[in-house]
């Protein structure tokens, strides 16, 4: 069986997928970063194999992009992390309310 | 000479804004003296434009452009010829003698800055009115001494019954008002032009019917200004106002300048003589009217209210006869002894402490002796017993009625004249003579300033002599532009007996009222009763009348829209898309819970909503797209 293009592209959608329920589900941050970073390469998956069968490579340099940029907020936001367990020993979301309208 | 026409013509401007410097401090007698002086400039200034036309030339400046577009051009512009000379005269003499009798006047008010500052804002409307020489100008001119007619009734604007009166002047004349505005708007339409010079020279070449709308529209407005029926009743209750007020502008010059349109439109009327006819019966009419009225009033300045506003009525039949000089002749010396009587009355009031009620004074001429000269001097010039003013003005009224064979005008007017005499005469027996029943009110009046007195007194010896030195030189000037027709009885019999006919039944009537309330006051009951005096006392109740038919359904429809329209719709639909906002907040704002796992839920929510909005865009802009192809 020869792979085509959709097979790429589903297999993007299965974990778009699992990452938005990561997202919704989880309630622990460094969880949350998980799915994040599967929202992330799923995009990744779907770029890089668009780019490959139309001969673009556009969209290669996406995903590359988005790769930094994911390196980067995980770098923030892990530093972050480390600052709020440090202040309150727990890094459940359900904590996080200071934001309350 | 165009330099005197400016200085006659913003001498009174500047005054004005010089005392609006002061208007909100304390008295300063220089803002009376400065706008006195500045005002007997303007007169000089008018006099020597007077010598001027007199030598039979006119003065045309266009100062600047006041609008231009298009096919439209109006011009800031001001003429000085025969007719709006005559204007400019009294108007400068008049307010002149009332500054400066205002400075005594005026002495213990408070806002006796400011008084002066709308008194000269209104000379120089005024000004604007009878000098401008175009329609638009005129009306310009007519707004202004409008609006500070309103200012200056209600000058006493702590006084619920001035306001009121300030504001019914106002609304009636603004009704009257856009009649005029019409009439000037089809003048236009029809002929491009609203100068004086194209209008009246263009004016024969259009259908007779638009000049008969033009004449009738004009003369709505005119009748407002001059409070002719059934627009009149705002003009007694403009007594509400400082004297001074009164004399100068609900007696000499403001409520006259509907006779000077009509008298300035004169080609215009010239070719509508059923509208002139009915300007004169309805003049006729009023003079009839008005008389009526004051003959039984116990209001001092209403009564002389009254009677300007008969004076006006006789104005209005010269110039629906045609006889436009005479009209104009008959408000020139109007002008002198109505303001004269009208400045008597205002020291009688102060003298009185602000009582009107003639029954209420008696004997003053002992302790008023020049004011009681004066105001006799005024009174016999108005009943028209020769060799005074009103001999020769108002005689030549009735004359033009019989000249020009309307003999009922003519009877109408031979009585009101009779009327006139005795209500005239009625008053000054009730103030100046009999017994002094003001003692009874602890009342002690003592004469006015000198120098009040001393700035009547021209006024005085104008209203003795304007008729007899100034009708040769007067026709023969104005004629030059107004038609020149002599109004002569040529029956030398005829003359004679209807001269002295009508002199004798002056006198008669002087004679009466004299006898009647010159010695003791009977009050008699059953005359006072009885349904005429009434009738006559309430004003025929058309003030009763005007309040139910149009201010109280006004007031209901006012209310109902009020209540049910604003508040129940305008108000609710606003309201209603405020609350619609307020509560989906209220309800939303559970959302933003701090709860940064919900937030997130709601993120996604929003994703897939956008998703399926944008899939669902595609899709249907497809089959429109397909089924268009």
């Amino acid at each position: 069986m020869e792979l085509t293009l959709n097979h790429y592209l589903v297999l993007s959608t299965i974990l778009f997928a699992i990452g938005l329920i990561g997202v919704m589900r989880r309630k622990n941050l460094l969880m949350l970063f998980f799915a994040t970073e599967i929202l992330l390469n799923a995009v990744n998956i779907g770029f890089a194999a668009i780019s490959h069968y139309r001969g673009d490579y556009t969209g290669q340099m996406f995903a590359f992009f988005i790769i930094a940029i994911a390196a980067s907020e995980v770098a923030v936001g892990l530093g972050l992390l480390i600052v709020w367990y440090k202040r309150t020993g727990k890094i459940d979301l359900d904590q996080m309310t200071s934001m309350r309208g | 000479m165009e330099i005197y026409l400016y200085i006659a013509l913003f001498a009174p401007l500047v005054g004005s804004l010089f005392a609006g410097l002061f208007g909100a401090s304390p008295k300063t007698v220089i803002t009376g003296i400065v706008t006195s002086g500045l005002l007997f400039t303007s007169f000089i200034s008018s006099a020597i434009l007077l010598s001027f036309v007199m030598s039979g030339h006119t003065v045309h400046v266009e100062m600047m452009t006041w609008m231009a577009a298009g096919d439209l051009y109006i011009p800031f512009g001001f003429v000085v010829d025969q007719v709006s000379v005559t204007m400019m005269m009294v108007v400068s003499i008049v307010s002149t003698v009332v500054h400066i009798y205002s400075i005594g006047y005026m002495d213990h008010d408070k806002g006796f800055n400011r008084f002066f500052s709308y008194l000269s804002a209104f000379v120089f409307s005024m000004m604007v009115l009878v000098m401008s020489d175009n329609f638009l100008g005129l009306f310009i001119g007519w707004e202004g001494v409008g609006l500070c007619s309103w200012l200056l009734i209600g000058f006493w604007y702590h006084k619920e019954s001035a306001t009121w009166a300030a504001n019914e002047a106002f609304i009636m004349n603004r009704i009257a008002d856009l009649a005029m505005l019409i009439g000037i708007f089809m003048m236009y339409w029809s002929l491009g032009s609203l100068q004086y010079d194209v209008v009246f020279a263009n004016i024969g070449n259009i259908p007779v019917e638009v000049v008969t709308w033009i004449g009738i529209f004009l003369f709505i407005g005119a009748m407002g200004k001059s409070a002719q029926f059934p627009l009149h009743t705002w003009l007694a209750d403009a007594m509400e106002g400082p004297t001074p007020v009164s004399a100068l502008i609900h007696a000499a010059t403001m409520v006259t300048a509907g006779v000077y349109l009509v008298v300035r439109a004169n080609p215009i009327y010239d070719l509508i003589p059923e509208v002139g006819l009915f300007i004169a019966s309805l003049g006729a009419f009023v003079a009839m009217f008005a008389a009526t009225m004051a003959l039984v009033n116990r209001d001092m300045k209403r009564i002389i209210a009254y009677s300007t506003l008969s004076q006006l009525g006789y104005m209005f039949v010269a110039a629906g006869l045609g006889a436009y000089w005479v009209a104009l002749f008959h408000l020139m010396a109007h002008a002198f002894f109505k303001a004269l009587l009208f400045l008597g009355a205002g020291n009688v009031m102060h003298a009185m402490h602000d009582e009107l009620d003639p029954f209420k004074m008696g004997g003053l001429k002992k302790s008023m002796k020049w004011t009681w000269i004066l105001m006799t001097l005024a009174s016999v010039a108005l009943a028209g017993i020769y060799p005074l003013a009103g001999f020769f003005s108002k005689d030549l009224i009735l004359e033009v009625a019989f000249v020009e064979q309307h003999y009922i005008l003519y009877t109408v007017l031979l009585l009101t004249a009779g009327l006139t005499a005795f209500y005239s005469f009625r008053l000054v027996a009730l103030i100046f003579h009999g017994n002094e029943r003001h003692l009874e009110h602890g009342i002690h009046p003592h004469e006015a300033y000198n120098f009040v007195l001393f700035a009547m007194a021209p006024l005085g010896i104008l209203a003795v002599i304007a008729g007899m030195a100034f009708k040769t030189p007067y026709y023969e000037m104005v004629t030059q532009l107004l038609p020149a027709i002599e109004y002569h009885i040529h029956n030398h019999t005829v003359f004679w007996i209807m001269t002295i006919g009508t002199q004798l039944f002056v006198i008669l009537a002087i004679a009466y009222a004299y006898k009647k309330y010159a010695k003791a006051v009977k009050v008699d009951e059953k005359v006072e009763s009885g349904f005429f005096y009434q009738l006559l006392y309430n004003q025929y109740f058309i003030p009763k009348i005007y309040d139910e038919v149009f201010s109280k359904p006004y007031l209901k429809l006012s209310k109902l829209a009020w209540k049910e329209i604003d508040l129940k719709i305008v108000d609710a639909t606003v309201d209603g898309i405020a609350n619609v906002i307020y509560r989906t907040g209220e309800k939303t704002h559970t959302m933003q819970d701090g709860n940064l796992s919900s937030m997130l839920r709601w993120m996604v929510i929003g994703l897939v909503v956008l998703l399926v909005l944008a899939v669902a865009f595609t899709a249907g802009y497809n089959v429109v797209n397909l089924r268009a192809m």
